[in-house]
């Protein structure tokens, strides 16, 4: 007993050694998919675990709420609230940063500046600051400031340097101490209402409180807060509590981390980012067990010979079974560790990437070894699967009957020459069919694995295609003018003439923005309302199928999402909560809705929003079209016109937002088109490595009859063609479905993308994965050059 | 029988078929590096095929005779000396044209048939009928080997004479110059093998088709026009049979 497993181990070092090759093939497989599982899953948990020890180390606050200004002492009275264990009062305001921006026409956009105040040792208790660079702000010093980094980065501002800071209509300036980040900036979103928040636009300035209070008259008091909660309090009960103490004091809405702007923009790609690592790997791990079942089910049937042998010798089928065991296993657990190394170092690679692009501080990088054991379990179980099965079958039969060659394969006609069209077929083309026929499962399996392929690079490109959409209809479409100038505060008529007089201005028109809450029973949300001048032409309001609607009139249309988070219908009235004016409550009738492709609104004839702010006619937005050549002397005009607070020329916002969605687009296209890539090869090498190994046989004998090498590539890659042919439609079907459920993860209080996949993303996966099939048929065609032709003839097989 | 004289240049021996050599080979060696060793597989071969003729070259395994019928088949080149078909140098060959040769001029039978499984035995004959120039159509040529009846059956629907029958028409149907057989009845029973035979001595004598079958089996001998002995990578003898014994009259 104890001979005779050792002779049969000594038997499988050797057909290792002998195999290493083809072995290595299949070990490959299975470290492919476990690198691709490993890498995702480490890739996210450690941006997962980066953020929240950011957040926890640099303080990230719980609840954020803005007002317009409240004595100091009002912040007791949110510690008190029920659930609150923390309340940081702080200094938030907006500024002007008149700097000339060198760069692409589409960077040039100018700064949107913010001052955060810092209590005076820096180190504010909630929504802390980290140092990157340079030094802190000394206590009472007015003209220092910490600058954010991308703002930093982009405009090449150092310590040292000193910047132009309009505060409250005064020019100071300020000299930049240090580069810092923080948790409430990691994607630095200005306020606004941009359809990508513009992160090197953003300018925030963090500097000492009591110093640079007087600037904005806030001596004693504070107009931004934040809040810890105790981990069993009730968010939103805390959220209704600090909005009721900060109402009279021009509260504008409390909101949860959710919604925090930051934060709202990163675990949105995190999510999407946590749908690919739970999806991608997935979809390795079962094409990679495909082709080890595939494999060693040939592997073992090409020894069918030496198992008749053992038997014949007198092995037990247990013995010649724990033989397979071991190899399989070997093979697999190799992979495994493979794999694992391979994927903790990939991981690494895709972490920097990603904590550089989301601008998270790396802080802890690790590979989650628990998602490693399933991993095993489905790459050896998928292997056993595929070795024992075809082992069962020899070890049936008996050892004279297995060391006999196997008899020729049985064949029949296939359903198309049943159906009559066979004649269309020469006796290669009936060959390539009948092989497929008669082996319908791996077909069906081989299509889906390059269907998956082809399907995950269609997700790849669906960002690009989606925003190549809101592109076109926002700007193109409802969007008409060519520069939009938000002021600072409303103007009437003579405002709107005034800009309209300026050199190269060729028509302008205004626009009143104001933000409320809009309430219907216990529902609300916090919305900006949009006013429109009657007649007016350079915005358009326009649904998502790119009808334009005509302005609203006796009431208010409402983002149809809006209308259903609100469960409101045309008739219904809602009471709308200003914060602008008066501050008034006012009951407002929804006239209809409108299918807008992201945020949430609400529009209404400008008459009637300045009426509820108890206004005369006024502005607060003017949006203008501009003589070409032009543009340039006009946005430094409007730079130096002080009711100017922000101002955004179109089309280089069309580029910026072209150029922030670039370069993740790039990179998704880039790892999924890669992934896509190696799935297919390893579909259609493998299927063409164990074709040609079943077939080299009958290929040899196609050469000595006078078949060219071209006609018997023809013969054998054929059946792949067909494969990734019937995989095209399939793959393309799924890429729309996978596309469909990767946009589940959008908000749809944010997006609401129409499912568009374009000619040209079908086009660029179909491209990829022929092409990677090819690189797979070429490398197998250089095999076919050096069959064997007199080996085979004198073997049966 | 006939005097024996291994140096005889096998062409010069004339027979009824007017002493043309379709097939020729001249000092032919043939040498294999097998791990460490060198094999001599051949050592200095003349041989020629005559136009029309049966030749039957005899020998022990691992007396050289595979090794030589691939060279004159155009599988394999020589490591010295020349083949020439008609007025063609075969040793000086490069892959492409040996494929040409092979298609256009040569039919094959193997000990083990080598069928497509995929295809029927129609279909197996197509494969061929349809890379030729001239051929018979796939159901003459099975009629021929007494398949015709069979058209439509895989090979795992047929038994092994019928496979080998199969081969034949396939080897023949693009009517081709020389027909090559290796141990065609190496795997069938003495009754499967005699047909097998008898279709080929068929082929030879309707068809014209100048025939080589190569054998252990002596017997066989006695159905050639000559018989070529080979030994130890050498021509042993070469002998012309002045009767033919009919396949169906050959025992063994």
């Amino acid at each position: 007993m104890a001979m005779r497993p050792s002779t049969l181990n000594s038997k499988l070092l050797r057909d290792i050694r002998e195999r290493w090759a083809q072995l290595s093939t299949i070990g490959f497989v299975v470290a492919a998919g476990i690198a691709a599982f490993v890498s995702l899953q480490a890739t996210f948990q450690s941006l997962e675990q980066s953020r929240d020890a950011y957040y926890d180390v640099y303080r990230f606050g719980d609840v954020f709420a803005t007002l317009e200004r409240a004595p100091d002492g009002v912040a007791e009275r949110l510690e008190e609230i029920p659930g609150v264990t923390l309340v940081h009062p702080r200094l938030v305001a907006p500024v002007r940063i008149p700097l000339q921006i060198d760069g692409a026409a589409a960077s040039r956009q100018p700064p949107i500046g913010q001052v955060v105040g810092l209590p005076p040792d820096g180190e504010p208790a909630l929504n802390g600051v980290l140092l990157l660079e340079g030094r802190r702000v000394e206590a009472g010093r007015a003209d220092e400031a910490l600058l954010l980094e991308p703002f930093a980065e982009r405009t090449g501002i150092a310590p040292g340097d000193t910047i132009p800071v309009v505060m409250e209509g005064r020019l100071r300036e300020i000299r930049i101490t240090g580069i810092a980040a923080a948790p409430e900036f990691v994607y630095p979103a200005p306020p606004g209402q941009a359809v990508v928040p513009d992160d090197e636009r953003f300018a925030v300035l963090w500097m000492d409180r009591q110093a640079v209070a007087p600037a904005f008259q806030m001596e004693g008091a504070f107009n931004d807060v934040v809040l810890r909660l105790s981990p069993s309090a009730v968010e939103r009960q805390v959220l209704a509590e600090v909005d009721r103490v900060l109402e009279p004091y021009g509260g504008r809405g409390a909101m949860g981390r959710d919604r925090q702007r930051s934060n709202y923009f990163l675990e949105m790609r995190l999510d999407q980012l946590q749908a690919l690592s739970g999806f991608v790997p997935i979809l390795f791990l079962g094409v990679a067990a495909f082709l080890l079942n595939l494999v060693l089910s040939r592997l073992v049937k090409l020894q069918r010979g030496e198992i008749a042998a053992l038997k014949a010798l007198g092995y037990r089928d247990r013995e010649i079974g724990g033989y397979y065991l071991k190899l399989t296993l070997l093979v697999v657990v190799l992979g495994t560790f493979v794999g694992l190394g391979a994927g903790a170092w990939m991981g690494r690679g895709l972490t920097g990437f990603f904590t550089s692009f989301f601008r998270l501080p790396l802080l802890e990088y690790s590979v989650p070894f628990s998602v490693v054991g399933p991993a095993f379990l489905v790459a050896a179980v998928f292997g056993l699967l595929g070795a024992f099965a075809t082992l069962r079958g020899i070890l049936r039969l008996s050892p004279a009957e297995a060391m006999r060659p196997e008899p020729p394969e049985r064949y029949r006609p296939t359903i198309l020459e049943r159906l009559g069209v066979g004649h269309l077929f020469g006796p290669p083309g009936r060959m390539i069919l009948r092989e497929l026929g008669r082996r319908p499962v791996r077909l069906l399996l081989s299509s889906l694995g390059i269907a998956l392929a082809l399907g995950i690079i269609v997700v790849g490109r669906f960002s690009a295609d989606a925003w190549d959409v809101i592109l076109d209809r926002h700007y193109q479409q409802a969007y008409l003018e060519d520069v939009s100038v938000t002021l600072t505060g409303p103007v009437d008529a003579r405002g709107i003439r005034e800009v309209a007089a300026l050199p190269g201005v060729v028509r302008a028109e205004g626009v009143r923005v104001t933000s409320a809450r809009i309430h219907a029973g216990l529902r609300w949300r916090d919305v900006p309302i949009y006013g429109y001048r009657e007649g007016d032409q350079l915005r358009r309001l326009m649904d998502a199928e790119g009808a334009v609607l005509p302005t609203p009139s006796g009431g208010m249309v409402l983002t149809e999402t809006l209308a259903e988070i609100l469960e409101v219908g045309i008739g219904d009235s809602v009471q709308v909560q200003f914060r602008e004016g008066r501050a008034q409550t006012r009951g407002v009738v929804v006239t209809g809705t409108v299918d807008e492709m992201f945020g949430l609104q609400g529009h209404m004839r400008i008459l009637e929003l300045n009426h509820h702010l108890g206004e005369g006619p006024a502005v607060n937005t003017l949006i203008l079209t501009v003589d070409e050549g032009s543009m340039a002397p006009l946005q430094a005009r409007l730079a130096q016109m002080p009711v100017v607070q922000e101002v955004t020329e179109k089309m280089a916002e069309v580029r910026r937002v072209d150029e922030l969605t670039a370069e993740p687009q790039r990179f998704l296209v880039l790892i999924l088109s890669f992934f896509g890539s190696v799935i297919a090869v390893g579909v259609v090498y493998n299927n063409a490595r164990v074709a040609l190994s079943v077939r080299s046989r009958d290929l040899a004998s196609l050469r000595v009859l006078g078949f060219t090498r071209r006609e018997i590539s023809g013969i054998l890659l054929g059946e792949q063609a067909v494969q990734v042919a019937l995989a095209i439609p399939a793959g393309l079907v799924l890429g729309r479905v996978f596309t469909g459920l990767l946009m589940r993860t959008l908000d749809p209080e944010e997006y609401r993308l129409p499912l568009m996949v374009s000619l040209e993303t079908y086009a660029f996966a179909t491209t990829v994965v022929v092409a990677a099939a090819l690189v797979s048929a070429l490398l197998v065609r250089r095999r076919l050059d050096h069959l064997d032709l007199i080996g085979v003839l004198k073997t049966r097989e | 029988m006939s005097g024996s004289n291994p140096d005889t240049d096998t062409s010069q021996t004339s027979s009824e078929h007017g002493g043309k050599a379709v097939l020729e080979g001249r000092g032919l060696t043939r040498t294999y590096r097998m791990g460490e060793v060198d094999v001599h597989a051949l050592r200095g071969v003349d041989f020629s095929l005559l136009e029309g003729e049966f030749l039957v070259l005899v020998g022990a395994s691992g007396s050289g005779k595979s090794t030589l019928m691939n060279i004159l088949g155009g599988l394999d080149r020589p490591t010295e000396g020349t083949v020439r078909f008609r007025d063609k140098d075969l040793s000086r060959a490069n892959d492409r044209q040996l494929t040409e040769f092979r298609r256009l001029h040569v039919g094959f039978v193997f000990q083990f048939y080598n069928l497509m499984p995929s295809l029927t035995a129609r279909e197996n004959v197509a494969l061929v009928t349809e890379i030729a120039r001239d051929p018979l159509s796939p159901a003459e040529a099975l009629d021929m080997v007494g398949l015709g009846h069979r058209l439509d059956h895989f090979p795992s629907q047929l038994s092994g004479g019928e496979q080998q029958r199969v081969a034949v028409a396939r080897a023949i149907a693009k009517r081709p110059e020389i027909l090559l057989c290796d141990e065609p009845t190496g795997a069938l029973d003495y009754r499967s093998g005699v047909v097998v035979l008898e279709v080929i001595e068929r082929v030879n004598a309707e068809l014209g088709t100048s025939t080589a079958v190569i054998t252990h089996n002596a017997p066989i001998s006695e159905m050639a026009n000559r018989v070529v002995l080979l030994h130890d990578g050498q021509v042993d003898e070469i002998r012309v049979n002045e009767s033919r014994t009919p396949a169906s009259d050959i025992r063994w």
